[in-house]
């Protein structure tokens, strides 16, 4: 039954054994058990020298008292750090062999019951009976110490754990202190800067206060010196006036009190005072009456100053009341509502308003002098005005409160119709610019696909009359053309006519022909006379038709491509511009030689209009630029160099 | 505009009339007068010496023509060419001489400022004004004729008299606190007389026609004061200009400023029109060209047009930085002038000779400014309209009215260019608006 129980308590060892690391074979017990104990003995020992001072005190005290071969081995073991991997054997042998259990037994007794375990041994009945293990308390001290050891094992981690926090607590802190350090020498080195610098600006100060002190003294010395210059200045002008008194007293006593023959006038005979008067004598009665006619128009001037004094004071009162009158009228429509609030506090102002109104309405009022009506007057100026303040403030508050509750009212124009709205008629502008801009540029097309030469001229400022001349140009050129589709339609019915006329031609000589011929068989002799006569007059004919036909052809076509941007650059050229109608009149005549009669007739009266036209333009110029000749403006100017540029473009 | 042909003339003597019907002109020892209309001479006579100054009479029926250097006075008649007055002062010289506004009397001023003699035309009598002093304006006559201001020196003090221009009585006789007296002058309504003193100190002192002070106004001290004094026609202000730069507005009611305009160097508000004179070079047209050119063309300063343009604002005006070290330096207000209707103010600034300042008096700010090529010898109003013609010493005359500025070029030979400009009354008949101009030829 014992023997099981420390079998089980064997296996139980074993297991935490090694679970502690330590494989010592248990099984040869008693002295395996007494060598673990010893080493855990120790090894605790050992390992734990910062535990509690008091059980090393304790066992150092044991080992060094007792000197044992454990104590000894102890020292070994604490020298050859942990020995524990190393051969068991050979360990547990130095320390317990067969002949020394009995006293390493004893010698654990000791070491574990100063510890404070319990005796190994078991109560000994008799002093001299020899003592007998206890096995059960041997197990339990192993037990005890193993549990100690796990314990101790714990506390070393914490320990640990707890030592490299602290170290690398430490090491933070110093790396904190050296930068601490770091900082505290920056900032000591900066305060030196600080210092030196306050030192200097110090002295600059010091110096600019002495600047300034001497500058003080110098333009107080200044204003001394040039005081002192002045009154010296002063005084040596008056000394000299003096002198040149004198002189000039002197020089007249010479000049003037002399009788000198050449002050003298001469005058034909002597003429009429200006105001008719006759001059009067010097007396007391004029110096009166002159100081009379001062003091009048002194009176004078200040009753006129007076009277506008009192139209513009009339004047400010006029507005004033008129001020008031509309004051109370914008006013009075309100007033029912403060009164409706009497906590408003204006009900009372207002009614007092009202009285003042009352009484101020009388238009006599404002005859008083100021001062009776100067107090009441102010006073209620002061109170209407007071109230009007209060209500713009209130509709101050009012429509800020609108701004706040925003534009979701129906009657206000919402921002995306506004959008839409706007973005429709940018798009109507853009829309118009652009048919102006194609307008333009068909204009300029217009102007500018007859020569290059126009382009540079249309660059001047006097388009618009070009453009006036073209449109004119323009309208005789489609007259023209009419005319010229109407001749083209003559020629083509005179073609038609013509072609006709030879078809019957051809016809009647086929007849002919046929005559001939049946007279030929009847006459020889005639033959040959006759086909010369047919050969020849078949070829005219042909020839004859041919250029009726190709004539007008070929001219109109050329005459009408060449004449038009012949006659516009012309025209665009020059101002006279008498050779495009020329032009014109020539096509149109050569044209017309070749077309019937009644074209050539319209010719001449068709240029007429033109020419007189053009007789009409002429003077305008002329007038335009006559003014800017005279004021030499540059409008006008630029009108005669325009005309200047046409002429040296004429002269080539 | 339409300008005559060019009168020969000497000494840049040319006047006319008051009354706007007659031009005066001299050449030499001759006096030509001339009908405004039809530009006929009208009388032409002979002085004894070459003529330094004349002077219509107020009436326009008298001529003065003053030979400073030979001490003598010639009246001429306009109604009478064979009547004739001739004046000697003698030995006492002469340095002065006008009118008195009645249009009888003559003050001859003589030599040193001793006295001022008054000859009558109506009578022998002649009266004798003791210790005029020789200032910048001595004498001021008032707008309707009646009264004279003279200023006086006597022991060291300023005094200022007041005579009756009927008879020459002394009406007031008063001291005037100023050191050294510079200038008097009426207000146009004839009661206030303005008196300014030296330029070393800023004082305007402001009389009654009493002799009572009404008002002393000093805008700052221990610097160059003031330069130029002008009424407004309506006696309402009275702008001072100053060494400052600056002119002082008063009022007719209190004596106090209102307003002062400074002119600055560089104008910067939008609201201001800057008017500036360009020059335009001249166009050659090409068939124009005559082989020996024309007298006219040689001349680089006669054939150059100018014309305004508007400056856009910020504009930076030409400044001249004036000679500190030199007595009469070229800074402050050297001139300004009212419009006729005091509408307007022209002001010149003579640290920036190029330009003119207008300013809107009914506003209290600067209006326009114009700025020319050259510095502006001097400028004049319409009498009649609000326009002001201004001269800059070139062959040019400018107008300015409120509807804009013109530059005219004056027709005539090369080496012809206005110095100054006198603008006549316009005349009452209604066919033409325009005031004639008087061009004055340097040589």
């Amino acid at each position: 039954m014992l023997l099981f129980c420390v079998c089980c308590l064997i296996r139980c060892l074993r297991r935490r054994v090694a679970a502690a690391g330590l494989s010592v074979p248990l099984l040869n017990w008693p002295s395996g058990i007494l060598a673990l104990a010893s080493a855990m003995g120790d090894w605790m020992t050992v390992t734990d020298p910062g535990l509690s001072s008091e059980s090393k005190n304790i066992s150092q005290n044991t080992s060094e008292t007792k000197m044992s071969p454990s104590s000894l081995y102890s020292q070994q073991v604490l020298c050859s750090s942990i020995p524990l991997s190393k051969n068991v054997h050979s360990f547990f042998s130095a320390f317990c062999t067969e002949q020394n259990i009995e006293q390493s037994i004893s010698y654990l007794d000791q070491e574990l019951t100063t510890f404070g375990f319990p005796s190994l041994y078991e109560e000994s009945k008799g002093k001299e009976t020899k003592r007998e293990l206890n096995i059960v308390a041997v197990l339990n001290c192993m037990n005890e110490l193993l549990i100690l050891q796990r314990k101790n094992l714990l506390a070393q981690e914490n320990v640990e754990t707890q030592n490299l926090k602290l170290g690398s607590d430490m090491d933070h802190l110093q790396s904190c202190y050296a930068k601490l350090k770091e900082q505290l020498e920056t900032s000591r080195r900066e305060m030196i800067g600080l210092q030196e610098r306050d030192r200097q600006l110090q002295c600059k100060n010091r110096n600019l206060h002495q600047l300034l002190k001497n500058e003080k003294d110098e333009v107080q010395k200044l204003q001394n010196i040039i005081a002192s210059r002045a009154t010296q200045y002063n005084h040596d002008m008056k000394r000299k006036e003096r002198e040149y008194n004198k002189l000039k007293e002197r020089l007249h006593q010479l000049v003037m009190n002399k009788k000198d023959k050449k002050i003298a006038m001469e005058v034909l005979n002597y003429v009429g005072r200006a105001d008719g008067k006759r001059g009067s004598w010097r007396t007391g009665k004029t110096e009166a009456r002159n100081e009379d006619e001062m003091y009048k128009i002194l009176l004078n001037d200040y009753e006129y100053r007076q009277k506008q004094i009192l139209m513009e004071n009339a004047e400010l009162k006029k507005v004033l009341q008129q001020m008031k009158k509309e004051m109370i009228s914008l006013l009075s429509p309100q007033k029912q509502k403060p009164r409706e609030r009497a906590d408003d506090g204006t009900g009372t102002v207002l009614s007092d308003v009202e009285e003042d109104a009352g009484e101020l309405n009388r238009e006599s009022m404002w005859d008083l002098s100021c001062e009776t009506v100067r107090e009441q007057l102010t006073n209620s100026i002061r109170k209407q005005w007071r109230i009007l303040k209060s209500h713009v403030e209130k509709l101050d508050n009012q429509v800020s409160k609108v701004h706040l509750e925003g534009f979701n009212d129906e009657d206000v124009i919402s921002r995306q119709d506004h959008e839409q709205e706007t973005e429709k008629l940018e798009l109507e502008i853009q829309q118009c610019k652009e048919m102006i801009k194609t307008q333009q540029q068909l204009l300029q097309q217009l102007a500018t696909a007859c020569d290059d030469d126009t382009t540079s001229l249309l660059r001047d400022c006097y388009l618009l009359e070009e453009k006036e001349r073209l449109k004119e140009e323009w309208s005789l050129f489609k007259e023209q053309k009419k005319n010229f589709e109407k001749e083209r339609r003559s020629f083509t019915e005179a073609a038609i006519r013509l072609g006709l006329e030879r078809k019957a031609f051809e016809e009647e000589r086929a007849s002919w022909l046929k005559q001939q011929f049946l007279n030929m068989t009847t006459f020889d002799h005639q033959n040959s006379e006759n086909v010369k006569l047919f050969s020849a007059f078949s070829g005219s004919s042909d020839r004859d038709n041919l250029t009726v036909h190709s004539r007008p052809q070929q001219k109109k076509p050329h005459s009408v491509s060449n004449g038009s941007p012949a006659c516009t650059s012309k025209l665009t050229k020059s101002l006279p511009a008498s050779p495009s109608t020329s032009d014109f009149c020539q096509t149109r005549s050569c044209v017309s030689e070749h077309s019937s009669v009644n074209v050539l007739n319209i010719s001449p009266e068709e240029s007429k209009p033109n020419q007189v036209g053009r007789e009409c333009t002429n003077p305008k110029w002329s007038v335009a630029s006559r003014p800017g000749a005279r004021e030499g403006c540059y409008s006008g100017c630029s009108v005669t160099c325009t005309n200047s540029h046409v002429e040296k473009d004429d002269l080539p | 505009m339409n300008f005559s042909e060019v009168f020969k003339l000497s000494g840049l003597l040319c006047k006319f009339s008051p009354d706007g019907k007659y031009l005066a002109s001299c050449v030499q020892y001759r006096l030509v007068v001339r009908d405004v209309n039809t530009l006929q001479i009208l009388q032409l006579y002979t002085c004894l010496d070459q003529i330094q100054h004349i002077e219509w009479s107020a009436d326009s029926l008298f001529i003065l023509c003053a030979m400073y250097k030979r001490g003598l006075v010639q009246v001429w008649s306009l109604e009478q060419p064979e009547w004739h007055c001739r004046i000697d002062e003698g030995s006492a010289g002469l340095v002065a001489s006008c009118w008195s506004p009645d249009g009888r009397h003559i003050l001859n001023t003589t030599e040193f400022h001793l006295r001022i003699t008054v000859w009558s035309l109506c009578t022998k009598s002649v009266s004798y004004i003791k210790y005029p002093k020789a200032c910048q304006q001595g004498i001021t006559f008032t707008r309707d004729g009646r009264y004279m201001a003279l200023a006086e020196r006597r022991d060291c003090k300023d005094y200022v008299s007041v005579f009756v221009c009927s008879d020459w009585q002394l009406l007031r006789h008063f001291d005037t606190d100023t050191q050294d007296l510079a200038g008097i002058e009426w207000a146009p309504n004839g009661c206030v007389l303005a008196v300014w003193d030296t330029c070393l100190e800023y004082k305007v002192l402001l009389y009654s026609l009493d002799g009572r002070l009404l008002s002393a106004y000093c805008a700052y001290e221990w610097s160059l004061g003031i330069k130029s004094v002008a009424w407004s026609p309506s006696s309402q202000f009275l702008a001072v200009g100053s060494y400052d730069g600056k002119v002082r507005i008063l009022n007719h009611v209190t004596w106090k400023m209102i307003t002062d305009f400074e002119h600055p160097a560089t104008i910067t508000n939008p609201k201001i029109v800057v008017y500036k004179e360009a020059e335009k070079s001249p166009r050659l047209a090409l068939g124009s060209l005559a082989f020996p050119p024309p007298r006219a063309a040689a001349g680089p300063l006669a054939s150059t047009e100018s014309k305004y343009e508007i400056a856009s604002v910020p504009v930076a005006l030409q400044t001249l930085k004036p000679v500190a070290d030199r007595a009469n330096p070229k800074i402050g207000i050297g001139a300004l002038a009212f419009s006729p209707d005091s509408y307007f103010l022209a002001t010149r600034n003579d640290n920036v000779p190029n330009a003119i300042w207008i300013w809107d008096i009914q506003k209290l700010r600067l209006f326009v400014v114009l700025e020319q090529l050259s510095p502006v010898r001097s400028f004049q109003w319409d009498p009649q309209q609000p326009r002001l013609a201004i001269c800059t010493g070139g062959s040019k005359v400018y107008l300015w009215s409120p509807a804009g500025c013109v530059s005219v070029q004056v027709p005539g030979e090369g080496e012809h260019c206005p110095l100054g400009g006198t603008l006549a009354n316009e005349r009452l008949s209604a066919d033409t608006h325009h005031g004639s101009f008087g061009a004055l030829s340097g040589t």
